[in-house]
């Protein structure tokens, strides 16, 4: 039975056990609610939870465990001299998938009968068969690639049916069980809250569960890189110059330094202006001002990086052209084409000047008004009060935000891809094309779909450097800012 | 403020010359001091003016360059559906009709322009008919085709059809392409654009509002006049209901445990470091944690609207649970203790009273998170979600979700990496759609949370 057909059924066994639950403890009390420990619904939860709850954890983890056997199983029966490692395996093994796939689709469409696909042979055209029905191979089917797969079919279908029926048992044991248990006397209530809790408690790990799936799915596949491609060279290689044809060079130092060129120009650009729209927001503005300007302000990072990354490849570059390039108003050749780290840089400090803003306006309002009246009282004017009291003050908190948003800066994607170009090189003028971790990392994991080569498993690398760049930049900028709040709170 | 006052126009200098340290003169220690508060908060209007220029900038260059893409310049001709060639048997079998392939149908197309300039009397400098059927879309034969084989009855007629025209005769009404620039183009010569000039006047050309372009199907690198973002809305929309469907569950029930049930310990501790630091990773990340656990891993058909809308639940669940937990937070103590008061156990208060008024606040916080996942590229790049044409709609529900398909954001990004001016209007003419969704949405929450918010 298909997961989803189960999915369904178990649901309506617990919609079962809602109702027979309630009618079954009415009765045990003739009717009368005060004889009850708990509130009715609360019996018919329990049945129902108690029979959905177990059943369907199992057929998740059935999902995942089961194709992960199989292909281990079925693995065991390709003979060893037909891969060269684990990567050749992992293909050979998404071919058997597919074949089996394929097959699955012929049987149920009619194509073939169940019988005549497990009896299929390397002779017959199956490569053609499937072909008809939609399902591209790339290569004839071999023998013992069709033989693996059949075996795959096989077992997929008992794994599937002894799915079917342990999930369904679960479902009816805990159905079962619950109403068993379902008395007057019974405090449905308290277990079904304990049950509420723990699905409370599951869902808050789920962040810690993320963390951790991005560690691993980011772990595995640099140790696999560095297995490949001495770690050394990775980190202080000065050219990045991958070809999928091997004998690549895949020195970070170019991408590092694109990156952090770019987020130094945009920060150059945001930080002023957004911590200037911040003070005169916060400290001149009078409240219609601010109610106008403030959410316009905010409008810009409410904007999808996308959006940003076609201004900067198709208005902010070629302006810039226009000025600085061959025959531009400012009569110097400098810039060849529309992406240059300049473009990137102007772009992306467009959009962190609403972060900026944002959050030193909020460290800015939380510096207590007693500080700013006493150093008024004094005799500083406004402007004074701000450079020499509020500043220094809420400077602890503004580094805090500079930090997170050059973090974003770090992270960006978008607006690099687009306007960045793709040339790594080491160089200082900010009209020239560099590339970034990022755009880098789309580039070679958009279209190949060989996870095996170094070239391709470089971008888990690259990602990695980039998360723990990112993480550290985050940690040290929230611990200033919690730190910060504390100190006024 | 100094003492001093801050304005010396104000205060008429004394004609019979004061004293030489009046209070009423500003020395100049004074004036320099107020010019420097002038400057000061010159620096902060000029900030902010420049932040809203940057906005406007953006805005008219999306709208400037948008528009055009939402209209489409068609040319009108009649087509004369010579049975000889579509349908040699004569017997409008649909079957039989289908192998004359749109090779068969091109010379019908192009001689049927050629005889509609003649009628018109517009002069025709070209030889072949093939070369002024450049001034048609090349999808004008697949067109016509398709309406052929939906009524085989009008073979045999004269049909006045609707044609898209070229991509570059488009853009030559659009103000896109001069005669200049066709010099350096092989596509199309000036003399085509005389032709058009004169079809205009005839009446056989004309530039309407184009519904296809937010209906209809993404096209192939060779026809951006046919291109549509309507495939990729629905993708974008299967994702949706995915993120909703997993981000509105989950981070409800994250914060209510955070933020109602958690025990100071290092376990809570640990969520909540996790919760903030998660949204601050780069989307791209989490890209990469899809690609590898979902595709991977798990086997996940790629570039389906399924894997992009788990990947965008995980990136907002972060959003959810910080504004969820502010709204829960801003629910007074006293409803969870008359709750209490009365009987209701804990579970009882949070769901039965807390909850309820706290929804206005979740749901706000919901919807934006909502539209941050709507205009996310990075990650969808990752997963496949760009390369291909999008260029069918799915048949049901399970083919929406699991089905290859792209999404808006991605959309527009695959037109900006095809590198055509055509393909640019285009992709403005997306972003101003996608604009529109998450203003709409934007302003759904802020009515949310005028009209339901309570101050306590």
């Amino acid at each position: 039975m298909p997961a989803l057909w189960l999915f369904i059924t178990v649901l309506v066994l617990g919609l079962a056990g809602f109702i027979l639950g309630r009618a079954r403890v009415m009765k045990d009390a003739d009717g009368d609610i005060r004889k009850l420990h708990s509130l009715p619904n609360y019996y018919g939860s329990n049945v129902m939870l108690s029979a959905i709850i177990p059943s369907l954890g199992l057929l998740v983890l059935w999902l995942i465990v089961q194709p992960m056997i199989i292909q281990a199983n079925v693995a065991s029966h390709i003979p060893t001299e037909n891969y060269a490692d684990s990567g050749a395996l992992n293909l050979l093994m998404s071919d058997v998938r597919r074949v089996a796939d394929g097959l699955d689709i012929a049987v149920s469409q009619g194509a073939l009968t169940p019988h005549a696909a497990q009896n299929l042979t390397g002779t017959d055209d199956v490569r053609g068969i499937l072909g008809r029905l939609g399902v591209a191979l790339g290569t004839d089917v071999e023998d013992d690639i069709l033989t693996a797969a059949q075996e795959y079919r096989i077992k997929s279908n008992i794994g599937g049916w002894i799915m079917t029926v342990a999930v369904i048992a679960a479902a009816i044991l805990g159905f079962a069980m619950a109403l068993k248990v379902t008395n007057k006397d019974h405090r449905a209530r308290n277990s079904v809250e304990k049950v509420v809790l723990a699905l409370l408690i599951g869902a808050a790990s789920l962040a810690v569960l993320t963390t951790v799936g991005i560690v691993f799915s980011l772990i595995f596949n640099t140790i696999e890189f560095f297995k490949l491609y001495p770690a050394a060279d990775f980190f202080f290689g000065t050219t990045w110059a991958p070809s999928f044809g091997g004998g690549s060079e895949l020195g970070i130092l170019p991408l590092f330094w694109g990156t952090f060129y770019i987020s130094i120009i945009s920060l150059l650009v945001a930080v002023p202006i957004g911590l200037f729209a911040a003070v005169y927001l916060s400290e001149y503005a009078g409240p219609k001002t601010r109610g106008i300007a403030k959410p316009l302000l905010e409008v810009l990072a409410g904007i999808p990086t996308i959006v940003y990354g076609l201004f900067a490849l198709l208005t902010v570059g070629p302006l810039l052209v226009g000025m600085f390039g061959k025959d531009g108003s400012f009569g110097v050749n400098w810039m060849q084409g529309g992406s240059a780290v300049i473009t990137a840089g102007l772009v992306m400090g467009v959009m962190l000047i609403p972060f900026i803003s944002s959050l030193s306006d909020d460290i800015i309002n939380s510096v207590p008004q007693s500080m700013r009246d006493g150093s008024l009282g004094l005799g500083a004017t406004k402007s004074e009060t701000i450079k020499q009291v509020i500043l220094p003050a809420a400077l602890p908190g503004i580094v805090g935000a500079i930090l997170l948003a050059a973090s974003r800066a770090i992270g960006e994607t978008m607006i690099v891809v687009l306007g960045a170009g793709a040339a790594a090189r080491l160089s200082m003028n900010p009209f020239e094309a560099m590339t970034t971790v990022t755009t880098r990392i789309v580039s070679q994991l958009t279209g190949d779909a060989d996870f095996s080569s170094p070239e391709a498993l470089v971008a888990f690398a690259l990602g990695m450097t980039l998360f723990v760049i990112t993480l550290c930049l985050n940690i040290v900028a929230l611990v200033i800012v919690r730190k910060y709040r504390e100190q006024y709170d | 403020m100094s003492d001093h006052p801050t304005s010396p126009s104000s205060f008429p200098s004394n004609p019979s010359g004061a004293a030489k340290n009046s209070l009423l003169k500003l020395d100049a220690r004074t004036k320099k001091r107020n010019a420097s508060e002038a400057r000061f908060k010159a620096y902060g209007v000029g900030a902010i003016a420049l932040g809203l220029f940057f906005l406007v900038a953006l805005l008219t260059s999306i709208i400037g360059n948008g528009t055009p893409a939402f209209k489409q310049t068609f040319i009108t001709i009649p087509i004369e559906l010579t049975e000889s060639k579509l349908d040699k048997s004569g017997v409008r079998d649909i079957d039989v009709m289908k192998k004359v392939t749109t090779f068969g149908y091109k010379p019908l197309v192009q001689s049927a322009l050629v005889a509609s300039l003649q009628e018109h009397g517009i002069e025709n400098p070209f030889k072949k008919a093939a070369d002024l059927g450049k001034l048609l879309s090349s999808s004008a034969p697949a067109q016509v085709r398709d309406v052929v084989l939906a009524n085989p009855e009008l073979i045999g007629q004269t049909i006045e059809f609707r044609l898209l025209a070229g991509s570059r005769v488009d853009g030559y009404f659009k103000g896109r392409v001069d005669r200049d620039a066709l010099a350096r183009d092989k596509n199309l010569d000036a003399e085509h654009l005389d032709i058009a000039d004169a079809m205009v006047t005839a009446g056989l050309i004309d530039t309407k509002f184009n519904a296809d372009f937010i209906f209809g199907a993404d096209a192939s690198e060779s026809r951006p006049e046919q291109a549509g973002i309507g495939v990729s809305m629905v993708g974008s929309l299967f994702m949706m209901i995915v993120v909703l469907c997993l981000a509105l569950p989950i981070g409800v029930a994250a914060s209510i445990y955070l933020e109602e049930f958690a025990p100071q310990n290092k376990w809570t501790d640990l969520i909540e470091v996790n919760i903030s630091n998660l949204a601050a990773v780069p989307s791209i990340v989490f890209g990469i944690l899809g690609l590898a656990v979902f595709i991977q891993f798990a086997h996940l058909p790629q570039s389906a609207p399924l894997v992009g809308g788990l990947v965008l639940t995980l990136m907002t669940l972060p959003t959810i649970i910080i504004s969820t937990r502010a709204s829960l937070k801003a629910v007074p103590p006293s409803i969870r203790d008359a709750a209490l008061g009365i009987g209701a156990s804990k579970m009882q208060s949070v769901f039965h009273h807390v909850l309820p008024l706290a929804m206005p606040g979740i749901l706000t916080g919901t919807i934006i998170g909502l539209a941050q996942a709507l205009g996310e590229t990075a990650p969808l790049l990752l997963i496949g979600m760009v390369g291909f044409i999008a260029s069918n709609m799915p048949d049901g529900i399970a083919s929406g979700f699991l089905d290859p398909n792209s999404a808006m954001p991605a959309q527009i990004y695959e037109w900006a990496k095809r590198a055509d001016p055509a393909y640019y209007e285009r992709a403005w003419g997306g972003i101003i759609i996608l604009l529109g969704f998450l203003m709409t949405m934007n302003i759904i929450a802020v009515i949310l949370r005028r009209r339901f918010e309570r101050r306590w």
